[in-house]
C-alpha cells in the first residue's frame, strides 16, 4: 500500500474497511463484549425468573431483620435477637480476627523454619525440612480436621482434661488457661510500654545522629528493647507485684474462671498457622539463598562482620524478593480461614451460610462475601505493589 | 596504621604463605605453596584454570581456610581466632571478578558502608574519602547513581574505590577484567596502574600479561595447585624455565 | 615462541588431606556441636525428639491393635489399625456399588500409570496427548459403565479416591485451554479483551475457592433456564474449572512475559500471522518455561478438591469423614486422618520432588 511515486505527498491510501486493522480491532471488542453481555443478561434474566417463582426475596432488606439463631464464639456482643446485619459483621471481625492473628504467628513460625533450613546444624536443618515437606503436601482441611478431631474427640472431658502446663487444661470444652485480673497496675504498664517505646524511637534516633557526626556506635537496639521490656516490669515491681491470676478451677462439669480458647478456633489457628508457616519457611529461605554469596564475601572482604553483613547488605536484599510471595501466603491464609464453615467456627462465610440457609437470598448473601474477600484482597495487593515500587532496585 | 595490626619489622614481608595446604573434599587445590610478598612490591599470579590461583589469594584475605600451613598478613596469624580474621580484613581489600558491589545502595553509600561500621569514622569524614577516591577512579559524577545504572568498567572502578576508602595496606585483584566487554578493560588496568606507581601492595590474579609486563615486580605461574615457576616478568616471559611455563605461555600469548 | 616438549609436562603426586576432616567424629563435631550456639540447638532439638519420639511410635506401632472384631475391643493405648482395614474399601472407593469397586481401582491404576508416564520427558509430545486421552476415554467407560456388561453407575455414586483423582486431573486439564485464553487476553493490544480478562482473573483470585463452590452449588441452578438441572459433580466441576483457569493463567503469563522480542520479531519477518506465531512459537517456549510451577499448581489443586466435601460430594476426605460415624467403630479418628494423609501426602510429595528435579534440569539447560 505504499504510496505511487517516491517523494511525492501523496498519504498511503487507507485499506478496505475489512483489512483495517484498527477498524478490525474495534469490530472484534465490540462483538466481544456483546457476547459476554448477552450472556450475563441470560444468566440474569434466568434468575430473576427462578427466584419469582420460588418466592425467594430480593435486595438487601433482610439484613434488618432478625437473625434468630446464636453465634458460638464473637468479639462484639451478640443475640439471636440481633439483625442478619450485626450477624455479619460478627462474622467479618472473627475472620480479621483469625486472620490477622494467624499472619502473625505464621510468620514467626515460619520465619523461625526457613532460617532453621538454612542453619549449619545438620539435626536442626533436617527436622525443619521434614516439618515443611510433610505439612506442604497435606490439604489443609484434612489438617483442620486433624486439629478438630484432637482437640475435641481425642481430648478427655473437662473432669480428665489434660494439664499441660500448671492451670492450663486441655479438654473437649477447648483449652482454659490462666488471665491475670484486672488491677490499676495494668494500666499504668501499658502507659510505661508505649513510653518505652516512644523512648527507644527517640534513642534510636539520637543514637544515628550521634553516629553520624562521630562515627561512634551506641547499641541503641538492645538498649531499646531492654526498656520495652524493663519499663513495665519496673511499674509493676513498683505496685508491688500485684500478680493474682484469674485461675480456671473445674466447677461442677466445666471450668470457670480463666479464658478459654474454643476447639474451632484452636484447630482453625493451628492448622492455618501450622499449614502457612510451611510455606513461609520456604519462601524465607528461597530470598535469602537469592542473595548472591558474592555478596556476603565483599561484605565480609570490607571487614564487616556477621551481624552487620546481615542487616546492611543481606537481609535488605533479601526482603526484597521475600515480601512479594510473602504477601501471597497473608492473602491465601486469609482466604483459607473460609474453611472455618467445615469445622464450625462462626467466621463470614459459615455466618452467610446459615444466613443464605434461613432467607434463601442466595445471591445476595454470596455477593456480600465475595465483596468482603475481594476488598481485602485489593487492599493487600495495593500495599504490595506500594512497597515493591518503594524499594525497586534502580537499574538502567 | 590500626591499632591491632602488629608493625612488621623493616624488611620482613607483609605477606608470608609457609607450605600452605587446602583440600576441597579429597581435591588437592594447593599443594605446599611457599610465597612471601613485601611491602609495595607487586605481584601478578598467573596460571591454567583450576590451577588454584584463585584460591590462593583468597586465602590471604579468610574468604578461604587453609588446612596446614601457615599464613602471616601483616604481622597478623591467620587461624580460626574471629579477631585475627577481622583484623587482616580491614587492612587487606579486595576487587572481585563480579564486581560484587551492592545493588541496594549508590555508589557513595557503598562506599561509606564499611568505613562507618567497621572503622567507625563520622559520615562527613567518610564521605570526603569517598569522594576523593571516586576522583582518583575518574567517576565523581556517579557518586548518587546506583550500581545497577553503571557500566562494567564504571562498576569495576567503584569497586576499587570501594576497597581504598579502607586504606588498606594490601590489595588483591581476583581476575578483575575476566567479566569487562574489551572497550572496558583498559579503564580498569590504568587505574590499577596508578595505584601500582603510588606503591602500594597488590597481588594480582589475571590474565593481561601486558599489564602483567608493566607493573608487576614478580611474576608467579601455578599449576595445578603448586607454584611452579616465579620471577621477573623480563626474565619469566623471555625464558621460563619449565616445560609447564612454557606450555601456558605459549596458549596465552600466540594470537 | 619455542616449542615445547610435552614430556616436560609431568603428573604430580597426589597427597590425602589431613585425617581431621574425616570420620564420623568429626561430621559431628562440625555439623552438630561446632561453636556454643549449635551446640545448645543440637541439645534442644535431641530432647524434644526423646520426648515426641518414644510415645509416637508407641502409639502408632507397639501398643497398636491391629486386628480387632469391633470398636470396643480395638480401644486401647494404641492405634487401632483394624479399624482402617475394616473400612478400607469403603475409604477408598465409598458408595461406588460393592462387587463392581475393581473399576474405580483400574481407574486409579490407569491415572497412576499415566501420571508416571507423564514424568519421562521423552514421552513428551503428540504421543502422551494421546496416552492421556486413551486414558481418559478409559477411565469414563470403567466408571460409567453401562456398555461391556458393565453395569451403570451414576456420578452421584462415585466416591473416594477414583473421584479425587477424576476431579483433579480433568479439571485441571479443561482449565488449562482456558488459562492460556486468559494469559493472551491478559497481553493482548484490544483495551476491551484485557480488560476483561485483568478483571476475571483478578475477582477469581480474590476470592477463596468455597465461595466459588457455593456459587456453583447453590446459584448455579438459579442461572439455567427454568427445569435445566446439572449434576452436582459437574456444577463442582465448573466451579474447580474456573478458579484454576485463574491462577494457571497467571502462571502462564510469566511466561509469556519471559519471551525475548526477538522471537515475536522474528515470526513477523518470516510472515506468521498472530495465531499462528502464538501457536508454533511462543506457546511452546512460555510452556516448557514455566513447568515447574505448573505442577505446583497441579499439586495446589489436588490439594484443593478435598474442599468438594463441602457441598456433600464424596471426595477421599469425605469417606474418611463418613467411615467416622459408624456407631460400631467410635473414636478413631486419628487414625483415619493419619492413614488419609499418608495417601494425599504420597501422591504430592513425589509429584513435587518431580518438580523441583525438572527445575534442576531446567536451569543446567539455562546456564552455559
Amino acid at each position: 500500500m505504499a504510496s505511487e511515486t517516491i517523494g511525492s505527498r501523496v498519504r498511503s491510501p487507507r485499506p478496505p474497511p475489512w483489512r483495517d486493522p484498527r477498524l478490525r480491532g474495534i469490530v472484534l471488542q465490540v462483538l466481544f463484549v456483546a457476547v459476554i453481555a448477552a450472556f450475563f443478561a441470560f444468566l440474569a434474566h434466568n434468575t430473576i425468573v427462578n427466584l419469582r417463582r420460588q418466592n425467594i426475596a430480593s435486595g438487601f432488606g433482610f439484613l434488618h431483620r432478625e437473625a434468630a439463631f446464636g453465634i458460638g464464639e464473637s468479639l462484639i456482643a451478640y443475640t439471636p435477637a440481633d439483625t442478619y446485619g450485626r450477624a455479619f459483621v460478627v462474622g467479618l471481625t472473627n475472620t480479621l480476627y483469625v486472620a490477622a492473628l494467624g499472619i502473625v504467628l505464621a510468620t514467626i513460625v515460619g520465619t523461625l523454619m526457613g532460617l532453621a533450613r538454612l542453619s549449619s546444624n545438620w539435626l536442626v536443618a533436617k527436622l525443619a525440612q521434614i516439618y515443611v515437606e510433610a505439612f506442604r503436601n497435606i490439604p489443609l482441611l484434612l489438617q483442620l480436621f486433624f486439629w478438630w478431631a484432637l482437640l475435641r474427640g481425642a481430648a478427655p472431658g473437662p473432669r480428665e482434661a489434660w494439664q499441660v502446663l500448671p492451670d492450663v487444661f486441655v479438654s473437649n470444652r477447648g483449652i482454659v488457661f490462666p488471665v491475670p485480673r484486672e488491677h490499676p497496675a495494668f494500666q499504668w504498664m501499658g502507659l510505661a510500654f508505649v513510653g518505652a517505646a516512644a523512648a527507644a524511637y527517640f534513642l534510636h534516633r539520637w543514637a544515628r545522629a550521634r553516629q553520624a557526626q562521630t562515627g561512634r556506635q551506641f547499641p541503641a537496639g538492645w538498649v531499646g528493647l531492654g526498656l520495652i521490656f524493663a519499663l513495665p516490669l519496673l511499674v509493676f515491681v513498683g505496685f508491688g507485684a500485684p500478680l493474682s491470676l484469674d485461675v480456671p478451677a473445674l466447677r461442677g462439669f466445666n471450668f470457670a474462671g480463666g479464658a478459654a480458647v474454643s476447639p474451632e478456633f484452636g484447630a482453625l489457628l493451628l492448622g492455618l498457622v501450622i499449614y502457612t508457616a510451611s510455606f513461609i519457611a520456604e519462601i524465607v529461605r528461597a530470598g535469602i539463598l537469592a542473595v548472591s554469596w558474592g555478596q556476603s564475601e565483599a561484605a565480609m572482604a570490607l571487614g564487616l562482620k556477621p551481624g552487620q553483613r546481615m542487616r546492611l547488605v543481606v537481609l535488605p536484599q533479601a526482603l526484597r524478593v521475600i515480601v512479594p510471595p510473602m504477601t501471597s501466603e497473608y492473602l491465601s491464609l486469609t482466604k483459607n480461614s473460609s474453611l472455618a464453615v467445615a469445622i464450625g467456627y462462626p467466621d463470614l462465610v459459615s455466618i452467610a451460610n446459615t444466613t443464605i440457609n434461613q432467607t434463601g437470598q442466595a445471591v445476595e448473601g454470596i455477593a456480600m462475601i465475595m465483596a468482603v474477600y475481594l476488598a481485602l484482597s485489593l487492599l493487600i495487593s495495593l500495599m504490595m505493589n506500594l512497597y515493591n515500587r518503594a524499594v525497586a532496585l534502580v537499574e538502567r | 596504621m590500626t591499632d591491632t595490626a602488629v608493625e612488621t619489622q623493616a624488611g620482613e614481608p607483609i605477606i608470608q604463605l609457609r607450605q600452605v595446604d587446602k583440600w576441597y573434599g579429597d581435591f588437592h587445590v594447593l599443594k605446599g605453596i611457599n610465597l612471601d610478598v613485601k611491602r609495595g612490591e607487586r605481584v601478578v599470579v598467573c596460571g591454567p584454570s583450576g590451577s588454584g590461583k584463585s584460591t590462593m589469594i583468597r586465602c590471604i584475605n579468610r574468604l578461604e581456610e587453609h588446612q596446614r600451613g601457615h599464613i602471616i598478613v601483616a604481622g597478623i596469624e591467620l587461624t580460626s581466632d574471629v579477631k585475627n580474621i577481622e583484623a587482616t580484613r580491614r587492612e587487606v581489600g579486595m576487587v572481585f571478578q563480579q564486581f560484587n558491589l551492592f545493588p541496594h545502595l549508590t555508589v557513595l553509600q557503598n562506599l561509606t558502608l564499611a568505613p562507618i561500621w567497621v572503622r567507625k569514622l563520622p559520615k562527613k569524614e567518610a564521605e570526603d574519602t569517598a569522594r576523593l577516591y571516586l576522583e582518583r577512579v575518574r567517576i565523581p559524577e556517579q557518586a548518587d547513581k546506583y550500581p545497577g545504572q553503571l557500566s562494567g568498567g564504571q562498576q569495576q572502578r567503584v569497586a576499587i574505590a570501594r576497597s581504598l576508602c579502607m586504606k588498606p595496606e594490601i590489595m588483591l585483584f581476583d581476575e578483575p577484567t575476566s567479566a569487562l566487554d574489551p572497550e572496558m578493560i583498559k579503564e580498569v588496568l590504568d587505574v590499577m596502574i596508578e595505584l601500582a606507581q603510588e606503591g602500594m601492595t597488590m597481588v594480582c590474579v589475571t590474565h593481561e600479561m601486558g599489564f602483567a609486563r608493566t607493573v608487576a615486580d614478580t611474576m608467579v605461574f601455578m599449576d595445578r595447585g603448586e607454584i611452579v615457576e616465579r620471577g621477573p616478568p623480563a626474565e619469566f616471559f623471555a625464558n621460563p624455565k619449565s616445560g609447564r611455563t612454557k606450555l601456558f605461555l605459549s596458549q596465552i600469548l600466540s594470537h | 615462541m619455542t616449542d615445547v616438549d610435552i614430556s616436560q609436562v609431568l603428573p604430580i603426586p597426589v597427597e590425602r588431606p589431613p585425617r581431621r576432616t574425616h570420620g564420623v567424629v568429626d561430621w559431628l563435631r562440625a555439623n552438630l556441636f561446632g561453636g556454643v550456639f549449635n551446640t545448645i540447638l543440637t541439645l534442644i532439638a535431641l530432647y524434644f525428639l526423646a520426648v515426641a519420639m518414644p510415645p509416637l511410635v508407641r502409639w502408632a506401632f507397639v501398643d497398636a491393635v491391629w486386628s480387632a472384631p469391633n470398636g470396643q475391643a480395638c480401644r486401647g493405648a494404641g492405634a487401632c489399625w483394624a479399624f482402617i482395614g475394616e473400612k478400607l474399601r469403603f475409604i477408598l472407593f465409598g458408595t461406588f456399588p460393592y462387587e463392581q469397586q475393581w473399576r474405580p481401582l483400574a481407574v486409579v491404576v490407569i491415572f497412576v500409570a499415566m501420571i508416571l508416564a507423564s514424568c519421562n520427558r521423552r514421552l513428551w509430545g503428540r504421543r502422551l496427548m494421546l496416552l492421556w486421552l486413551a486414558g481418559f476415554i478409559a477411565a469414563g467407560v470403567l466408571m460409567w459403565g453401562g456398555i461391556l456388561g458393565m453395569r451403570y453407575v451414576e456420578t452421584r455414586l462415585w466416591s473416594g479416591l477414583p473421584l479425587t483423582l477424576i476431579f483433579a486431573v480433568v479439571a485441571m486439564a479443561l482449565a488449562f485451554p482456558l488459562a492460556i485464553l486468559l494469559a493472551l487476553g491478559r497481553r493482548s493490544r484490544l483495551p476491551a479483551v484485557r480488560v476483561v480478562s485483568v478483571a476475571y482473573i483478578e475477582l477469581v483470585r480474590g476470592v477463596p475457592l468455597v465461595t466459588l463452590l457455593f456459587m456453583a452449588s447453590v446459584m448455579l441452578p438459579l442461572f439455567l433456564p427454568t427445569g435445566v438441572t446439572i449434576d452436582k459433580l459437574l456444577r463442582a466441576g465448573i466451579a474447580f474449572v474456573l478458579f484454576a483457569a485463574a491462577y494457571l493463567a497467571e502462571v502462564v503469563r510469566g511466561g509469556l512475559q519471559a519471551i525475548p522480542r526477538g522471537q515475536i520479531e522474528a515470526a513477523d519477518a518470516l510472515g506468521l500471522g498472530y495465531w499462528q506465531r502464538t501457536r508454533l512459537i511462543v506457546l511452546p517456549q512460555a510452556l516448557a518455561m514455566v513447568i515447574p510451577p505448573l505442577v505446583n499448581n497441579f499439586i495446589g489443586g489436588f490439594k484443593s478438591t478435598s474442599l468438594v466435601l463441602i457441598i456433600g460430594l464424596f471426595d477421599l476426605l469425605n469417606t474418611a469423614n463418613t467411615a467416622l460415624t459408624d456407631p460400631n467403630w467410635q473414636g478413631f479418628a486419628t487414625e483415619v486422618y493419619v492413614f488419609v494423609a499418608a495417601i494425599y501426602w504420597t501422591f504430592c510429595f513425589f509429584m513435587s520432588r518431580h518438580s523441583q528435579m525438572l527445575e534442576r534440569e531446567f536451569n543446567k539447560s539455562r546456564q552455559r
